[in-house]
C-alpha cells in the first residue's frame, strides 16, 4: 500500500502510543502503582499497530496477556486501560483483570487471556458463530509463538480449517516463550509449516515493519472475510524488554538484544518517513506531545479512580438478576 | 406416555433446536453415529450438518469453540462423551467459561450448555467410569445440574440454555435406559431447587443423579424395617439448595449422604460441612456418608459393584445412623 501522510502519521502515532504508554507502565510498576504481572510489548508495536487496521467494529479481537498495545490501537480509551492496570473500578474490566485481562464489550475486545493458547479454541467458536449466522465478520486471534507448542493450537487450526470458519490466526513470534527459545522447544521451528499441515494458508511477515504487517493482514483478512476459511500469519518480531517485571533475562545475551535494537519498528519507520518526506522533526514532536498528553490524562484518570467496594467482591461471578 | 431417560433428553434437544435458531449441538459422534449413548440419534437427519456437528477428538478445541460461539451470540450445546474425557477440556471450562464474566467485570455472558455422561456400573474400568460432578461443583462461575428423573432429563436443558451463564449437565450413564411415564406436555423445569422425592420422618437421605434410584430403593427397604426415610434429590450441585436439605434435617435430625464421588473432598463432604456450620444443633447423630471407595473404578463386576454406593450399603448406613443415640 502507498503511504500517504495521514496514514503514515497514524501508524507512527499508534506505535508511539504503545511505546510511551508502556514506558509509563514500567515506571508506575517501579512506583508500586501497578502490581502483579506486567508484560511489556516494547519492540513489538508494529504488529498491533499494523494488523488491527484490517478489522472493523463488528469483528472480534482476542489477544494474550501482552495486550496493552492491541487494546490501545483497538480504541479502548487509554484511561480505562490504565485504570485497569491500577486495579481501579473505572478500569475496562472493573479492575478485576489487571494488566493481563483487558476486556471491552464496546470494541469487541475479548481479552486478555493469560493461558497460552487459551484463546485459540474461543476464536474457532467465534468464527463458527459468524459463519452459522451468515455474518461477514472476521475473528482476529493474537498469540505468541509459545502457543504453537500447546495442543490447543493444533486442535484449533484443524477445527477452523475443517469447518472453514472466518478466523485469522496472528502469531507474534518474538522468539522466546518466556525464557525458552523457539529452537529449544520446537523440533521444527518453521511455524508456517505447522499451519499448512492443517491446510491453513500461512505467511511469514517481518513483524518489525509496520507497513508489511498492515498489508499482509489486510490481504489475509479480506480473504478470510470473503469466505476462504482461516489463515495464519507469523509476524517475526522481538521483545526488547524482559518477559515480565520479574524476569532477570538469564536466557539471552545483552548483545543479542542490542543487535535487534536497530530494527526497532518506531526507529526504522520514522527514518523511512523522514527520508520520504512524510514527516519532519516538528511533526514528530507534535505526535510525541499528543501522545504524552493522552498518557498524562490516562494516568490522572487512573489516579482519580476509585477502589471497588469489598462488598462487591462476589459480584459478576454469575449473571445478576435484572 | 412411556419413555426413557435417553428419549427424554433427545426430546429436550429437539425442542431446543426447534425453538431457537441460535441453538446447535456439537461433540464427538453426535451426528452420523447418533451419539455414543444414542441420545442425538436422528437429529442429524432432522436438523442438518450445520446444527448437529460432529467434531474431531479435540475436547479442548470444541469445548472452547462452544464458549467462543456463546460469547458471539449463539446458544451452543456441547456434548462431551464422558466426564472422564472432559478433563482434556478442563482449561477451557475453568479458565475461560467459569472465569471470563468475573475477569471482565461482568461484561460478558456465556450461555453455554455442556452435557456429559458420568458414573460407573457398566464394567468400563477406570478411564470411563468416574464421577467428576463434585469436582466441577467446586468451581465458581458455572452451574452444575444432575438430572436423575425423566422429568429433569426432559426439562433441565431448556432452562440451562436460557441461563446466561455456563451450565454443565451430568447424565449418569446408568440412567439412559431408565423407563417410566412422562406427561406428554412435560417441559422446562427449574434448575435451582432440590426436591424431596420421598417423604419420611426418621432420617434424611441426601443424594443426586445415578444414586437417586438406589437411594429410593433403600428407603423402600428401610420402610419395611420400620425406618421412615426422607429422600432428597439435590438436582443442582452448584449452587446447592441447602434450604431444602436443612428443612428436612430440622424434621428428621439424622442424615446420610449418598454420593458416587470419592469420599475425600467430595460433594458429600461439602454438604456435611455446611450442615455443621448451619445446623449443628439439629443433629441427633453424626452424619454418615456412602461414597465411592478411594480406588480407580475397576473392571470386574464384583469389584466395581463393591466400589460404588449400592442399595445394601445405603440401607446399612441408614440403619446405623437411625439407631445411634446423640
Amino acid at each position: 500500500m502507498t503511504l500517504d501522510r495521514a496514514l503514515a502519521r497514524s501508524l507512527l502515532k499508534d506505535m508511539l502510543r504503545i511505546r510511551r504508554f508502556e514506558e509509563k507502565c514500567a515506571e508506575l510498576y517501579s512506583a508500586g502503582k501497578i502490581r502483579g504481572f506486567l508484560h511489556l510489548y516494547i519492540g513489538e508495536e508494529a504488529v498491533a499497530a499494523g494488523a488491527l487496521r484490517a478489522f472493523g467494529p463488528d469483528d472480534a479481537i482476542l489477544a494474550t496477556y501482552r495486550e496493552h498495545g492491541h487494546a490501545l490501537v483497538r480504541g479502548i480509551p487509554a484511561g480505562a486501560v490504565m485504570a485497569e492496570m491500577y486495579g481501579k473500578a473505572e478500569g475496562c474490566s472493573r479492575g478485576r483483570g489487571g494488566s493481563m485481562h483487558i476486556f471491552d464489550a464496546k470494541t469487541r475486545f475479548y481479552g486478555g487471556n493469560a493461558i497460552v493458547a487459551g484463546g485459540l479454541p474461543l476464536a474457532a467458536g467465534f468464527a463458527l458463530a459468524d459463519k452459522l449466522m451468515r455474518r461477514p465478520r472476521v475473528t482476529a486471534c493474537f498469540f505468541g509463538e509459545g502457543a504453537v507448542a500447546e495442543g490447543e493450537f493444533h486442535e484449533s487450526l484443524n477445527l477452523a480449517e475443517l469447518w472453514k470458519v472466518p478466523a485469522l490466526f496472528l502469531c507474534e513470534n518474538n522468539l522466546y516463550a518466556m525464557g525458552t527459545a523457539l529452537d529449544r522447544s520446537e523440533a521444527d521451528t518453521d511455524l508456517c509449516e505447522k499451519a499448512r499441515s492443517y491446510k491453513v494458508p500461512a505467511r511469514s511477515v517481518d513483524g518489525m515493519d509496520v507497513v508489511a504487517v498492515m498489508d499482509a493482514t489486510a490481504r489475509a483478512a479480506a480473504e478470510v472475510r470473503a469466505g476462504g476459511g482461516p489463515q495464519f500469519l507469523e509476524f517475526r518480531t522481538y521483545r526488547f524488554r524482559a518477559h515480565s517485571m520479574f524476569d532477570a533475562e538469564l536466557y539471552r545475551s545483552k548483545a543479542e538484544v542490542e543487535q535487534w535494537k536497530p530494527r526497532c519498528p518506531i526507529l526504522t519507520f520514522t527514518n523511512r518517513l523522514k527520508m520520504e518526506g512524510l514527516i519532519d522533526d516538528p511533526g514528530l514532536a507534535a505526535i510525541e506531545a499528543e501522545v504524552a498528553d493522552e498518557i498524562a490524562k490516562a494516568v490522572a484518570f487512573a489516579e482519580a479512580g476509585s477502589w471497588e467496594p469489598v462488598e462487591n467482591l462476589a459480584r459478576h461471578v454469575y449473571t445478576e438478576a435484572a | 406416555m412411556s419413555t426413557t431417560y435417553r428419549d427424554a433428553l433427545r426430546e429436550a434437544l429437539r425442542e431446543a433446536l426447534t425453538r431457537d435458531q441460535r441453538v446447535f449441538l456439537m461433540g464427538e459422534d453426535v451426528g452420523r453415529y447418533g451419539g455414543s449413548y444414542a441420545v442425538s440419534k436422528g437429529l442429524l437427519a432432522e436438523f442438518g450438518e450445520e446444527r448437529i456437528r460432529d467434531t474431531p477428538l479435540s475436547e479442548s478445541a470444541f469445548v472452547g469453540a462452544g464458549i467462543g460461539a456463546a460469547l458471539n451470540g449463539m446458544l451452543p450445546i456441547v456434548e462431551v462423551m464422558t466426564c472422564n474425557f472432559s478433563l482434556l477440556a478442563l482449561d477451557q471450562i475453568v479458565n475461560n467459561a467459569a472465569t471470563i464474566r468475573h475477569m471482565s467485570g461482568g461484561q460478558f455472558s456465556i450461555p453455554l450448555v455442556i452435557r456429559m455422561a458420568t458414573g460407573a456400573g457398566r464394567q468400563l474400568a477406570a478411564q470411563h467410569s468416574h464421577s467428576f460432578e463434585g469436582w466441577y461443583a467446586h468451581i465458581p462461575g458455572i452451574r452444575i445440574v444432575t438430572p436423575a428423573t425423566l422429568e429433569d432429563a426432559r426439562g433441565m436443558l431448556w432452562t440451562a440454555l436460557m441461563d446466561p451463564d455456563p451450565v454443565i449437565i451430568f447424565e449418569n450413564a446408568m440412567l439412559y435406559n431408565l423407563e417410566g411415564e412422562l406427561a406428554p406436555d412435560a417441559g422446562a423445569v427449574d434448575i435451582d431447587r432440590a426436591v424431596v422425592r420421598r417423604a419420611g420422618q426418621d432420617l434424611t437421605l441426601v443424594t443426586y443423579g445415578g444414586s437417586l434410584g438406589k437411594t429410593l430403593e433403600a428407603a423402600a427397604q428401610l420402610a419395611g424395617q420400620g425406618v421412615s426415610a426422607e429422600v432428597i434429590d439435590l438436582r443442582t450441585l452448584r449452587p446447592l439448595d441447602m434450604a431444602t436439605v436443612l428443612g428436612s434435617l430440622a424434621k428428621t435430625h439424622r442424615m446420610v449422604i449418598v454420593d458416587e464421588g470419592w469420599k475425600s473432598g467430595s460433594l458429600a463432604a461439602e454438604i456435611m460441612a455446611r450442615v455443621m456450620e448451619q445446623a449443628f444443633y439439629d443433629l441427633d447423630a453424626p452424619i454418615a456418608r456412602v461414597c465411592s471407595l478411594e480406588v480407580p473404578i475397576p473392571y470386574p463386576k464384583h469389584l466395581e459393584d463393591a466400589a460404588i454406593p449400592q442399595v445394601a450399603t445405603i440401607v446399612e448406613s441408614a440403619l446405623r445412623t437411625a439407631a445411634r443415640h446423640g
